[in-house]
Formats: C-alpha cells, sequence, structure tokens
C-alpha cells in the first residue's frame, strides 16, 4: 500500500497534473483551430463586453431566465461547483502539501468549513443522481455515461471526507482519494467535464451573437 | 414518447427516404461533418451535462405536458447524438424521423438559449440536421416546392416576372381611387429606400401593399419597389436547409438594393425574411453586415412617428397585447420599439407573460408553417401554451408585426376559440393615419 500512495503522490500525480493541464491547453487549441477553420465567419462577432456580459448574468444564481425557472437544479449547481472547485484549492491537506512538496503556502479554509462544502458536495452529487431517474428529460437523455461522470465526481469527495475522518483504513483510503482525484483530473480534458474548459467560450459566443448582432439579453 | 410514434404521412419525405440506403446517409453524414460540422457543433454535443435545463423553454414540451420527446436536449438526443453515435449509419426510416423533428418539432425560435447553462444553441443544432436532410432530398414536400420556387424565379410562390408588376400596379391602380397622386415607383434608381416583401405578399395579402404605398405616400416619402426578380425578402431555402438557393435569394436582395442605389431597404413585416437578410444569408455571402443597410418595419414605422412623417388621428380602440415575433424581438431587439409604435396606435397595451425576448414562439416560425397543412395539427397541440398566454391577457386584438405570427396565431386562435383578431401595424396606421390628401 505504501508503495501505491508513493505512486499516488508521484509520478502519478505529475502525470494527472499533466494530462489535465496539457490536455486542457491542447483541446482548446485545437477546438478554437477548428473553429477559425469552420465557425470563422461566427468567432468574428466576439466581443469581450458582450461575452464577459453573458457571463457574469449566468454566474449569479437566478440570475437567468433559465436559473430561475429551475430554482432546484440552480441551487445545486451553484452550490456544488463552488464547493467542488473551492475544495480541491483551499481545503487544509491540499495546502499542506504544495507547502511541503513545493513550497507553496497560502491560506485555508477553516476545517469546519471544508468539512461542510465536502458534505455539501456529495449531497449535491445524490441529488442530482437523484434527479436523472426522476426526471423525465434527464430520464429520456440520459446514459450510463452520466452515472460514470457523476461517480468520477463524487468519488474524490467522498473518499476526501472518509480520509479526513480516519474512518477505514486511513492509508488506504488516502490513496484511493488521491488516486479517484487523479482520475478525475484526467478526465476533464476528454468527458463531458471539458463544459469546464469549453462551457465559457460558449457562452461567451452567445453573448456576443445577442448582445452585439441581436441587441438582446441572452439570459 | 419519441417521433416514431407520431410519424406523420408527407410525400415529400417519404419519396425522399425512399431513395436511400444506409451506405448513402452515411456518406452524406461522414461528407457533411468533414465540411460544415465545426466547433460548434462539437462543443455543443460534447459539453451538455443532460442537466434538462432546457426543457421548460420550449411551448412544444410546455404544451405536450412535459413529453420530453420534445425538449429541446430530446430533440437533439433523436437526431444529432443518434447520427454520432452510428456515425451516420442509420436507416432511411431513421432519417424520416429525424426530418421530421428538425422540420416541424423546432421553430428554431431559440429560446432556449435563454435557459442553457452552457450556451448550447439547439436551433443550430437543428439546421445542421436540417441540412443533412436536404442533401439527402429528404425535406417537406411543401417547403421544398416554395425551395424549388426560389430556385425558379427567385421568389417562394411562383410569381413570374410579370404577375409581380401587375400585382403593384393594380394595388397603385386601386390605391389611386383614395389617394389620388399615389404611385408606387417602380425601379426608381437613387430613392432613399427599396421596400421589399415577402412572395405571399403579391399573392394573397395584396391589401399589404396597398397600405404600405399609402403609408409611404402620405408620409412624402422618397422610395421603391424594383420590378426586377429581387423584390423577394423572404427565404425559405433558409429553412429547407438549402443553403446554396438561401445565398442566391439574398445576393440577389442586396444587388438589387445595389442596382437602384438606394440608401438602405426598408422590410415588410415579417420575421424569418429578416432573419434571413440580417444575419444568416447574409453570412453566407461573407459579409459581416449588409452591403446595403437593412431596416424592419417596426424599426421603419418607429421612425416615421417619431419624426412626424406619420400622424394618428385616431387610436385604435384598445387594450390590445403584443406578440413579440422570435424573429425581432429575441432576434433584434425591437421590443422596444414595437411597444413605442403600438402605445402611438393603440388605446392600451396589455403584456402577455413571459414577453419581449422571453416571449413563447408563435409555433408557425422557423419553416414549420411552410411545410404545410400535414402539420398543421403538430402547430396547434404544439403550442397550446401560446393559446394560454393570449387567453390570459383578456383582449380581443393580438398586433403580430410578422406574417408568419399571423399564420400561425391565426390558426390557434381558431383551434382554441379565442376569439381575438390580429393586426399588422401596417395594417392599423393605414386604417387611422391624418389623410390631409383625402
Amino acid at each position: 500500500m505504501r508503495q501505491i500512495y508513493e505512486l499516488a503522490v508521484g509520478p502519478l500525480a505529475w502525470a494527472a497534473f499533466a494530462v489535465f493541464i496539457l490536455g486542457s491547453a491542447w483541446r482548446l487549441y485545437s477546438m478554437y483551430q477548428l473553429a477559425k477553420k469552420k465557425d470563422g465567419p461566427f468567432l468574428t462577432y466576439m466581443s469581450w463586453k458582450f461575452s464577459l456580459r453573458s457571463i457574469a448574468h449566468w454566474l449569479t444564481p437566478f440570475g437567468s431566465l433559465g436559473w430561475r425557472e429551475n430554482a432546484g437544479v440552480t441551487i445545486a449547481t451553484f452550490i456544488f461547483h463552488l464547493c467542488l472547485i473551492g475544495l480541491p484549492i483551499l481545503a487544509l491537506g491540499h495546502v499542506v502539501l504544495w507547502d511541503r512538496y513545493h513550497g507553496i503556502a497560502y491560506w485555508s479554509l477553516p476545517e469546519g468549513v471544508a468539512d461542510i462544502m465536502t458534505l455539501a458536495v456529495m449531497a449535491c452529487c445524490l441529488y442530482f443522481a437523484y434527479r436523472r431517474l426522476a426526471n423525465a428529460t434527464v430520464r429520456y437523455v440520459g446514459s450510463v455515461q452520466d452515472f460514470v461522470v457523476l461517480t468520477l465526481a463524487f468519488a474524490p469527495f467522498c473518499t476526501g471526507f472518509l480520509a479526513y475522518h480516519q474512518i477505514g483504513p486511513p492509508l488506504v483510503m488516502t490513496t484511493l482519494h488521491i488516486l479517484s482525484g487523479e482520475l478525475m483530473l484526467m478526465a476533464i480534458p476528454f468527458t463531458r467535464l471539458s463544459h469546464m474548459i469549453f462551457g465559457l467560450f460558449a457562452r461567451a459566443y452567445v453573448g456576443s451573437e445577442f448582445g452585439g448582432v441581436r441587441h438582446v439579453k441572452d439570459w | 414518447m419519441g417521433i416514431e410514434a407520431r410519424k406523420i404521412e408527407d410525400a415529400g419525405l417519404r419519396a425522399g427516404v425512399s431513395r436511400l440506403t444506409p451506405e448513402k446517409i452515411q456518406k452524406a453524414f461522414k461528407a457533411l461533418m468533414a465540411g460544415e460540422g465545426g466547433a460548434r457543433l462539437a462543443t455543443y454535443v460534447e459539453t451538455c451535462v443532460r442537466c434538462g435545463m432546457c426543457a421548460p423553454a420550449c411551448h412544444y414540451f410546455l404544451s405536450h405536458d412535459g413529453d420530453p420527446s420534445y425538449s429541446p436536449v430530446g430533440k437533439v438526443r433523436q437526431t444529432v447524438w443518434e447520427l454520432i453515435r452510428k456515425d451516420g449509419r442509420v436507416d432511411p426510416e431513421d432519417i424520416y424521423g429525424m426530418a421530421q423533428v428538425a422540420y416541424t418539432e423546432c421553430n428554431l425560435c431559440r429560446r432556449c438559449m435563454h435557459y442553457c447553462p452552457l450556451g448550447i444553441d439547439t436551433a443550430y443544432i437543428m439546421t445542421v440536421v436540417r441540412r443533412l436532410c436536404h442533401k439527402l432530398g429528404v425535406t417537406p414536400q411543401y417547403i421544398q416546392d416554395t425551395a424549388h420556387s426560389h430556385s425558379a424565379v427567385l421568389n417562394q410562390m411562383w410569381v413570374k416576372d410579370d404577375e409581380w408588376i401587375d400585382s403593384l400596379q393594380w394595388q397603385e391602380e386601386e390605391a389611386r381611387e383614395e389617394f389620388p397622386g399615389l404611385r408606387i415607383p417602380l425601379e426608381k434608381e437613387g430613392a432613399d429606400f427599396m421596400y421589399s416583401v415577402i412572395a405571399p405578399e403579391p399573392k394573397f395579402r395584396t391589401q399589404l401593399i396597398y397600405q404600405a404605398a399609402a403609408i409611404m405616400n402620405n408620409a412624402g416619402l422618397n422610395w421603391t419597389m424594383p420590378a426586377t426578380p429581387g423584390w423577394d425578402n423572404s427565404n425559405l431555402a433558409m429553412f429547407s436547409g438549402d443553403s446554396e438557393i438561401m445565398g442566391r435569394i439574398e445576393r440577389a436582395h442586396f444587388e438589387t438594393a445595389q442596382r437602384l442605389r438606394v440608401k438602405r431597404i426598408v422590410m415588410g413585416e415579417c420575421g424569418h425574411a429578416f432573419r434571413a437578410v440580417y444575419d444568416v444569408a447574409n453570412r453566407w455571402l461573407g459579409y459581416k453586415w449588409h452591403p446595403v443597410p437593412v431596416i424592419h418595419s417596426v424599426q421603419f414605422f418607429w421612425e416615421l412617428l417619431n419624426e412626424g412623417k406619420i400622424k394618428i388621428a385616431e387610436k385604435y380602440p384598445g387594450p390590445v397585447t403584443i406578440q413579440d415575433p422570435c424573429n425581432i424581438a429575441r432576434g433584434r431587439g425591437l421590443m422596444g420599439m414595437l411597444r413605442e409604435v403600438v402605445g402611438e396606435l393603440c388605446d392600451g397595451i396589455v403584456e402577455m407573460h413571459p414577453n419581449r425576448e422571453h416571449n413563447l414562439c408563435c409555433c408557425a416560425g422557423g419553416g414549420v408553417i411552410n411545410c404545410g397543412p400535414p402539420f398543421k395539427n403538430v402547430r396547434l397541440t404544439g403550442n397550446k401554451a401560446k393559446a394560454d398566454q393570449l387567453a390570459a391577457t383578456g383582449v380581443k386584438t393580438v398586433i403580430a408585426p410578422c406574417h408568419n405570427c399571423h399564420g400561425g396565431l391565426h390558426d390557434i386562435i381558431h383551434h382554441y376559440n379565442l376569439g381575438m383578431e390580429l393586426k399588422f401595424l401596417g395594417d392599423i396606421i393605414y386604417k387611422n393615419m391624418e389623410r390631409p390628401q383625402a
């Protein structure tokens, strides 16, 4: 187990970040090249002002018609994503690792807060899983992939919670946590988790079209 | 659930699929993806997280009691996802269903863009499906006929060159009984603007041309209409997936205005025509904007009223409600001007809800009404939500500055017994404007 742990915090960690960062960069680059080649007439309307305006409204809870008319999903989505992104960056355990391995130290979340945020992510995942079964539209367009992706997101937070609270053999749980986190990182550029990378640009394009060409709101 | 449970026999779709094989379909699909398929399609297909937030956006979904196969994502699942999953190797009968979804179960209204957090353009995805169906020769009979007409005579209604001129001169003659000095100036080079209309106007709504001429005349405007093809600003080829003919029509329209050296083009009260000219066909031709500036009638009337060139003698008895056409409200932001104009013309406005850029589509646009009688019921059952909106206003009159909205709302009003009447802005301005000459 010790060897697997060392693998997880050593070469696999490097690999995971490399795949995540370089993979995302490559996906962005190649999507942009494809856009230049095939969607040129639409790139020409991209506008910073209207892109940011649209993104600002959509990053605000209930800031758009879609958010307002899907209240449950809105609340869960905002909580989920805030915690999902906040925890890996600001959790004490992670900051300690950055400090220990690379000498980078910064502020971390109070542990009680991190605990609640972790539980929030897990609760939201359960809500999303429930919704995949209970909502007719989501069911109609759903597939196994939905649950695979949800599990990918759920696993690091569940194992992290267990590892932190020393539930189960600590080294095993910690190693599982690290491996599942690395798996999620590597999956981002190559599954629909890529909405993290592309979502902003798709929104920016719509904002530019609706704002700059159509002169209307897209929220 | 799904298109399989509600296929409608259409001669065009049937003839089209009878010529297909899975190999032909795959070949066409792959060529389309390699050719026109780009980053937008790739991004939209990849980043959809199947959240289902788009469902309550769509009037079809709402009107069919939440049947998920009518939701925007449900439409994409039945079409593009299926095609991509099978790399285009689907059965001809599958293409039949996909064509029916893309041509008749989506109005390309883009209301779902106010709902998708990732900005996925379902309307664009539907146009890609239509493009594939067009390339495969699978289009509904009625809309294909209009595309053929566009191709043969550059207008959608088989109006021959001389019939066009005859229609204008007939209306001019009629109008001169009311306004003795009235002219519809044909081929007047250097006029301030060229007025263009959709082909149904000379065909069966000629009184709109009469009314427009009366308004132009009354306002003392320096205008013209072309005597040549290029007069039709409508573009059903845009909706059938025939981008090439779409481009030809638009080129003729712009080049006619350029030939007449007018300062701008004023378009009649139509939604889809405006869309084609404003940001679809012009792009196909390589223009970022427009070689000749274009405005819609709503803006034109707003200018006339603001500049005092037209004065209203007596307001239309209100209150009225306003149908915000997708292509000029959500599609061009003219809802403010529209309300100012209606406020001048009518005695009070009762808004329907939702409205402005959030309004529900009339269910006739996007080429759906142009698919003809086989799909009329699709439009009626697909827009009970609009009937509810209209009924809730409690008024007797709907102002709808769009031909498709007229057709769509007319059918809905009759089917759901709403007892309301429809008006174009031109109808009211013509009737109620001050007439110094008369």
